[in-house]
Parts: structure tokens; C-alpha cells; sequence
């Protein structure tokens, strides 16, 4: 079995799996009970001075019946006081010296952060999150995302830390900017020796329709909140692998952002993350998740002959580039396997109204095209449909691909309902393969010579 | 018109598939692919968009979605009900060609005419308004499932329909004839109330040809549309047919479903239901249903050959109904304890045997009475009224027909179809289009 014990920043762990700053690490009872289910770490709940929270504090977004596609709070850091908090650091790390405990903090001033500092390190504490992020509440009293979208603050009061700070040192960064990269490299220069990310996304999650207030509804008024889930997972996805390429940034990186199964974490790793974190997944489904993702994962490193996770750790990195260096000669085309179709017809209709009409049906084999209808489209090939086989589940109904037109863009792929019924075919084009990038230094050599 | 009693036997069989939740609807509503140029359209008789309905559901615009119910066919209350949608639009599914569930279309239906009616009951806001009168007038024969929509589309369209009803109750079978477990004659009647609410008259208890006359009705109004159903339940042709404990199918289907005070003695141990088809499943189930320990369906040939649905038969398997092939009754005798002795041949092997029961019911068709009411209206060997098929209009100019009468007995949903056909054929007619 492969190993899972990671080591990030002088942060060790049994596993990569550590549950993200946020309710499910309120107090010590609950994170006692999660090192219990598995999880070989937690960032506690943000530290600071302790705040009042307003009742009606989530939102959710539903997306065709399934709930908690994307979840939205406006809860603030942690309400208790920070005595007790600390006591049940010391209580945790005491039972668990093997898991890690790191604790996330946010207050203001350098004698705050200086103070809280060596608190967190009394109580034990294997490192510190300097929560960046946060996009609500406490960003309008000058804290959270309001210092992560200041680089050079953000540098500042990340230097205050790692100057007081005998334990590794986590910025946590907030994805509401323009370019991942300013934060990201202003906490390096800071002296951080690792980064998180994302926080939450600043969003407002929906609108009662009956009462016109946006939601969550509290006494008929709502704020803007943190947005995070499964939904936010290609966001952070993008914003991990900015910085993991970066030459810029040689420290290792905490994914956090969506992740609910261990496919999700071992995507997170493989594009840079050497811990990955998790928040919604648990408060949509509890601690227990963390079985299957250790075993998962395991199974998956296995399979793929990895004998430890940190051999996955930014495997695809090198694989992610710019739109310019991608081939141009590459091709592929979608091919329909009959025997699999049911006829739904969810492929013609969305190449037809949605991609480019490289798809047709027997009822209509020119069907984009035909009388009186065709807002001056003409045909561009004349398709006859295949042969059918008698095997086709969807019989008359199975559409057909004109391969000289598609595209290969894989949207028919993506609609179909029926898992490997609309496979992605590489056509040999004859040609060598050429980037955009080398087509326009070409042509300026051509110009240049 | 009669109100019927709360008396009654049908009123003790409960819903064999209960009107959904918010929730269960939301969930079975998201589970439709939503297909293009969907299979399931097709086999609705009605061609009622069908994944249009469901998304609508699904975004909890439900008037919407019963509005589109109820623009392709006015009789979607009782049709989600009664339809056969395993064999129509549930059966033609793309889920099942891939191991799912198919869609339960019927229910979904059922959720959303439901509550859309009763927001509509709510709100005072009408689905429909009928549009300003043109002065038309049309007279239906019979105030079944395709007089009733002949006359809503109608109406809707600014016509005046009469509906002519022989019987004291309209609605036709989905009053007296619908399995209880499917719809009561009270639901039905709502239907009625709701589509008669357009703007639709309605005389009952009055024969055309007795109390009135066909001519008459072509001098008083720009068109006739016969929507008569089916006669009396067919006898056998043998001795000792008639006589106690010897009942036609729908007769006692009828009686279960609106007589007060009707009930099956429990002295009724053992019923011979005659026939295959899905009124013989049906009484079937219902009497095996009602706690007769013994019931016996007679077909005269096998399974296989069966009219009847396949899963109405499972069904009423379940409840303990069984079938015995290629048995043909001879004979009906009263034995001195007062049971009834039938005499039958046993096909397979061409032996005489004998059956003893306490009821014995014909389900082997009804008579086709639509044919008497006028020489001038041509009709099939079958006793069937012949239509055009685009304008289900008769061989007369003036006369179209729709429903059992022209087809020999089919679904509700066929009926419905023909009435807005012929609604739509008089419209064209007199627009001269």
C-alpha cells in the first residue's frame, strides 16, 4: 500500500487529507472525533478576537436536485474565547502528537499577531494559517480578503508573523483578485513557508423571490459571502496550478476548493498540492467521507505504481501551459457507438443550437439546413446517414457525425447520458504538430529573413 | 344531473399509485433527460410535449407545465390517470433501453394538473378563457372523454357545444367504467365540472333518436359530433346466460363504481369472469380486490393472444386473479344449491368440463349502438362509425364522431385525440381554410 504521510513545510501528517479552517473545526471534541474518522489534519477555526455571529448564516446552490452544488456563509471567525480554544489545542495535540493542528489566525495589529503567535505555539500548534481570504465581515473591518487583495500588505504582515514565528508559517490566499500570482508572490517575499488557497469566493448565493431579499435572509436583509463547494472546484483548480508553475513560488502549496472525494484530491495534487483540505464536503456529509478518500487514493497510487503521495505531487503541472503552445494539428472527432445509444438526441441538439452543427439525425439528415428555414446556412457537406446495426438500443433514434465537419470540441461527449457511448477519436491529420506560438515565430522569421 | 352518494363500493379501493409530494415530483421531474424530438411525444396519442411539462416541474413553474398539459389534451386530469403509459409514452422511454426506470410520465402529469387546478381554485387566475362567442353551435352525442373534448376545445374557441347524455352522469367511462384503484367517478366528475365551467351545456337523461332527433339536432346546430361509446355488455350466445349472478362486465363495473349501497355478498366466493381483454382483467382485479377468495378469468385462447395488457394482468395476478386458456363456455346451468354449474370446452384437449361459481360476468365486448342512430352515416362490418382519418368526420357532411364508437374501444387518450381533431376539423371547416 502506497505511503500517504506527507510533510509540507515541516508540517507532518499521516495523510494529505486535513480538514479546512471553518465549522467543522470549531472546537476539540469535533476535531478529536475527525482524527478519529481518518483525517490526518485540521486548520482550526480561525482565531482573533472573538466576534458575534447573526443567526440565518448559509445558502446553498441546487443544481437539478442535488443539493449543496455550491455553498455560501456569512459566519465570521470563531465566537468562542481564545482561552478556551487554546486549552483544547493543548488537549487535542496532547492525544493526537502524530496528526497536525494548525491553527488559523486574523487580528490586527503586530502586537496582536506577535501575541497570538506565541499562543498558538504554547498550546502546541504544528504551524500557523494567516487567514487572507476571508470575503465577508471581516474584510470591512480591515482583516481577512481586505489584506489578501493587498499584496504589499499581505508582505508586511506576513514578515511580522514569520519574524515571530518559531513554527511553519501558511498564507492563506484569497481567490477575489485579479491575478493569483500578486498575493502568491508577495507572501513568498513575506517569508511564508507555505501558501492555502482558496478561500471563499465573494458571492450572494440567490434571491427569495417572495420577498425580494437576496439570500441567506437575515431579518429581510442578506451581505455578500463566501462561496465554496464542488462548484468552485475548477477555480481553484486554475489558481493551485498558477502558482505551482511559477518559478516564483518554490514553497508548497494547501488545495483547498471543492474537494469532496479523493478522485478530487488526487486532481489537487497532481496539479501542485501537497495537502489538500475539506470543508463543505463534511458539513454536507460528516467526518466519515475521509475513509473512502484514504482508500481511494491509496488504491489509485497503487494502481498507478506510486509508492508514496509525493510522487503524485504536481505530476501534471509541466502539462499545464498557455493556449498558445497547444497543437494546432491535433484532431479529434466524436463517433457515436450505436449499441450504446438510446436515442435521447441530447448530442444532435446541443451541436446543432449550441457548437457546430455536426450532427444529424435520420429524421432529418440535413436538419440545420433545410428550406425555407435556414437563415441563409447552406450545407456545407451532404451527409448520408451510416448503415445501422440492429443491435442499437436507440434505433431510428441514434444520431450520426459528420466527421470532415466536427470539431472535436467535446461537447456531445459531455451531454451524453450514457457513460463511453460518445468516445473522442484521434484523426491522423498528416501534418507535424504546430503551436500558434511556432506558426507566429515562424512567420516572423519569414518577415525577419 | 345526479350527485353521486359517498356509498359506494368503489370508494373502499385506495389510489394504487398516490399523487406525488412537492418532493417526490421535484426528484422524478430532474430524473428526464429531457430528449430532443423525444420518443415519448410520439406515443402520446395527444402528442402532449412531454419533457417540456417535466422541465417546467423541475423549475417549479407549474402552472406552465400544466398549461402544457392541457393545450395539447383538456382531459389531462383524468388521462394521467388512466392512461396505459406502460405501453405509450412511459413505454417508448429512452430509459429503457438503458436499464432505468422509465419516467413516470402519468404521475408527473397527475402532479402538475393537480396543483395547478387547484392554484387556479385558489388564485380565481383561469387557465383558459374562452375566446369572444362566433355564434357557432355544435351538438355531442354522449358526454364521454371525446364529446368532452371536442366540446372544451370548442368552447375555447368561442363555439357553443351541447353535450346529449343518455345516462344521469357524464364523463362517460371515466366515471362508470375506470378501475377505482385508477380513478373514482368523484374525481372524474371534477374533471367534468372543471371542463364544463368553459362555457359547455349539457342536457342528461336524454336519448338521441327517442327524445330527441338526430335531424333535429342537424337543423339547431352547424354540426354533430357523436361521441356515443359503446352499448350493453355482449352475451355469449349460450343457455342459462341471463338469470341471477350472471352480470355483464361494465354493468358491474358500474355498479361498484356509482350505485349507494352496492356491495358484493360474501356469500360470492368464487366468480368466472369471461373474456381477455382489459375490462375482463379489470373486473378481475377489482372483485379479488374486494375480497372474493376465488377468481377465475376463462380466455378462449392462450395468454399470449390476449387483448389485454400484459401488466394489468401481472397486476391482477398479484391479487390473486388467475387465468385458465383456451376455455370456451357451453352451458350455464343453476345447480339445487343455487350455484351457478357453467359448461365449458376445454380446447386442449377438447373435453367438456364443469365449473362452479357464485357470479359469472361477461367481459367479451359490448355492442356497437352508435350505428342505429342514422342510415345516412356509414359504418364498418364491425358496427364501427367510419371516419375520415385527418377530420374524423362521418360520411356525413355535418356529422363527425370520435372514441369507442369509431374504433371499437380504445384508450381515453385516443377518444380525447379525436375530439380536438374533429374540434379542429369544424374550425377549419368553417373558416374555410
Amino acid at each position: 500500500m502506497a505511503d500517504l504521510a506527507i510533510n509540507m513545510c515541516g508540517i507532518k501528517s499521516p495523510n494529505p487529507f486535513w480538514l479546512a479552517s471553518g465549522p467543522p473545526t470549531n472546537c476539540g471534541e469535533q476535531i478529536m472525533r475527525a482524527f478519529d474518522a481518518g483525517w490526518g489534519g485540521a486548520v482550526w477555526k480561525t482565531l482573533g478576537d472573538p466576534i458575534v455571529n447573526v443567526s440565518s448564516r448559509l445558502g446553498s446552490v441546487d443544481y437539478a436536485g442535488n443539493r449543496m452544488s455550491g455553498l455560501n456563509n456569512i459566519e465570521l471567525i470563531t465566537d468562542r474565547p481564545l482561552e478556551a480554544n487554546f486549552r483544547e489545542i493543548y488537549a487535542v495535540k496532547k492525544k493526537y502528537p502524530d496528526h497536525a493542528v494548525i491553527v488559523s489566525l486574523m487580528v490586527e495589529s503586530r502586537e496582536e499577531w506577535k501575541e497570538i503567535v506565541n499562543m498558538s505555539i504554547d498550546a502546541g500548534a504544528d504551524g500557523l494559517e494567516l487567514n487572507f481570504g476571508c470575503p465577508h465581515g471581516m474584510c470591512e473591518r480591515g482583516m481577512g480578503s481586505s489584506v489578501g487583495q493587498e499584496p504589499k500588505v499581505l508582505e508586511k504582515i506576513t514578515s511580522w508573523v514569520a519574524e515571530a514565528s518559531s513554527i511553519p508559517v501558511l498564507v492563506k490566499l484569497t481567490p477575489n483578485v485579479g491575478d493569483i500570482l500578486d498575493p502568491g508572490l508577495a507572501a513568498v517575499k513575506g517569508g511564508a513557508d507555505g501558501l492555502s488557497l482558496i478561500n471563499t469566493i465573494k458571492s450572494i448565493v440567490g434571491v427569495d423571490l417572495d420577498n425580494f431579499v437576496p439570500l441567506p435572509s437575515v431579518r429581510n436583509k442578506s451581505t455578500n459571502g463566501g462561496y465554496c463547494g464542488p462548484a468552485v472546484k475548477p477555480i481553484a483548480l486554475h489558481m493551485i496550478a498558477a502558482l505551482a508553475r511559477d518559478p516564483g513560488v518554490k514553497i508548497p502549496i494547501s488545495g483547498i476548493g471543492g474537494i469532496s472525494t479523493w478522485r478530487d484530491a488526487a486532481e489537487f495534487i497532481a496539479l501542485g498540492s501537497t495537502s489538500v483540505q475539506v470543508c463543505t464536503a463534511v458539513m454536507h456529509y460528516g467526518y466519515r467521507i475521509v475513509e473512502d478518500m484514504i482508500d481511494g487514493l491509496s488504491n489509485y497510487l497503487d494502481d498507478k505504481g506510486m509508492r508514496s503521495v509525493n510522487e503524485l505531487i504536481g505530476k501534471a503541472v509541466p502539462n499545464y501551459t498557455d493556449w498558445g503552445n497547444l497543437d494546432l494539428n491535433y484532431k479529434i472527432v466524436a463517433r457515436i457507438n450505436e449499441e450504446k445509444c438510446i436515442g435521447c438526441q441530447l448530442c444532435y441538439i446541443a451541436c446543432l443550437d449550441g457548437a457546430h452543427q455536426c450532427i444529424h439525425t435520420r429524421q432529418n439528415p440535413c436538419s440545420a439546413f433545410h428550406g425555407e428555414s435556414d437563415h441563409g446556412a447552406r450545407p456545407r457537406t451532404e451527409v448520408k446517414p451510416p448503415v445501422m446495426h440492429e443491435s442499437s438500443a436507440g434505433g431510428e433514434h441514434v444520431p450520426f457525425i459528420d466527421e470532415e465537419e466536427c470539431v472535436g470540441c467535446n461537447l456531445c461527449n459531455l451531454v451524453c447520458p450514457v457513460p463511453a457511448c460518445i468516445e473522442m477519436v484521434e484523426q491522423d491529420t498528416g501534418k507535424a504538430p504546430e503551436s500558434w506560438n511556432e506558426r507566429m515565430s515562424k512567420q516572423l522569421g519569414g518577415f525577419g529573413g | 344531473m345526479d350527485k353521486l352518494s359517498e356509498n359506494r363500493l368503489e370508494t373502499r379501493f385506495s389510489d394504487a399509485k398516490p399523487l406525488y409530494t412537492d418532493s417526490e415530483a421535484q426528484i422524478e421531474a430532474n430524473r428526464c433527460l429531457f430528449c430532443y424530438d423525444a420518443p415519448c411525444i410520439k406515443a402520446c396519442p395527444t402528442g402532449i410535449d412531454i419533457p417540456a411539462f417535466i422541465k417546467k416541474i423541475a423549475t417549479g413553474n407549474i402552472r406552465g407545465a400544466a398549461k402544457t398539459i392541457f393545450e395539447a389534451n383538456l382531459l389531462g386530469v383524468s388521462t394521467a390517470r388512466v392512461c396505459p403509459v406502460e405501453t405509450l409514452c412511459a413505454g417508448a422511454c429512452v430509459y429503457n433501453d438503458y436499464d432505468k426506470r422509465p419516467i413516470q410520465i402519468g404521475r408527473l402529469q397527475r402532479y402538475a394538473t393537480n396543483r395547478a387546478l387547484k392554484m387556479e381554485k385558489q388564485s380565481g387566475r383561469k387557465l383558459f378563457t374562452p375566446k369572444k362567442k362566433t355564434g357557432k353551435k355544435v351538438a355531442l352525442i354522449g358526454a364521454g372523454p371525446a364529446s368532452l373534448a371536442c366540446a372544451a376545445y370548442l368552447t375555447l374557441e368561442g363555439v357553443e357545444p351541447v353535450l346529449f347524455e343518455v345516462g344521469n352522469l357524464p364523463g362517460g367511462l371515466n366515471t362508470t367504467g375506470i378501475a377505482p384503484y385508477k380513478l373514482q367517478a368523484t374525481e372524474a366528475l371534477q374533471e367534468v365540472e372543471w371542463l364544463l365551467q368553459f362555457g359547455i351545456g349539457i342536457k342528461t337523461g336524454v336519448t338521441v333518436g327517442k327524445d330527441i332527433q338526430l335531424q333535429e339536432l342537424l337543423r339547431d346546430f352547424d354540426a354533430v359530433f357523436i361521441g356515443a361509446g359503446l352499448g350493453k355488455d355482449k352475451l355469449p350466445g349460450i343457455p342459462g346466460e341471463t338469470g341471477s349472478g350472471r352480470w355483464g362486465a361494465t354493468e358491474l363495473i358500474t355498479k361498484i363504481k356509482t350505485d349507494s349501497g352496492f356491495i358484493v355478498p360474501d356469500e360470492v366466493q368464487q366468480v368466472l369472469v369471461i373474456g381477455g381483454g382489459n375490462t375482463a382483467i379489470d373486473i378481475a382485479r377489482e372483485l379479488a380486490m374486494l375480497g372474493v377468495p376465488e377468481v377465475n378469468i376463462l380466455y378462449r385462447r392462450t395468454e399470449a393472444e390476449m387483448p389485454g395488457y400484459a401488466h394489468e394482468l401481472e397486476s391482477a395476478r398479484k391479487h390473486g386473479v388467475r387465468l385458465q386458456e383456451c376455455i370456451v363456455p357451453k352451458e350455464v346451468e343453476e345447480s339445487s344449491n343455487g350455484r351457478l354449474v357453467l359448461t365449458v370446452e376445454n380446447k386442449n384437449n377438447g373435453k367438456l368440463e364443469k365449473f362452479e361459481s357464485d357470479w359469472l360476468v361477461y367481459a367479451i365486448g359490448q355492442e356497437k349502438h352508435a350505428a342505429r342512430l342514422s342510415k345516412e352515416i356509414e359504418v364498418n362490418d364491425k358496427g364501427w362509425i367510419v371516419v375520415d382519418e385527418a377530420t374524423r368526420r362521418t360520411s356525413h357532411p355535418k356529422i363527425y364522431a370520435g372514441g369507442d364508437c369509431i374504433n371499437g374501444g380504445k384508450e381515453v387518450v385516443n377518444a380525447v385525440a379525436d375530439g380536438r381533431e374533429a374540434a379542429k376539423a369544424m374550425l377549419r371547416e368553417w373558416s374555410g381554410e
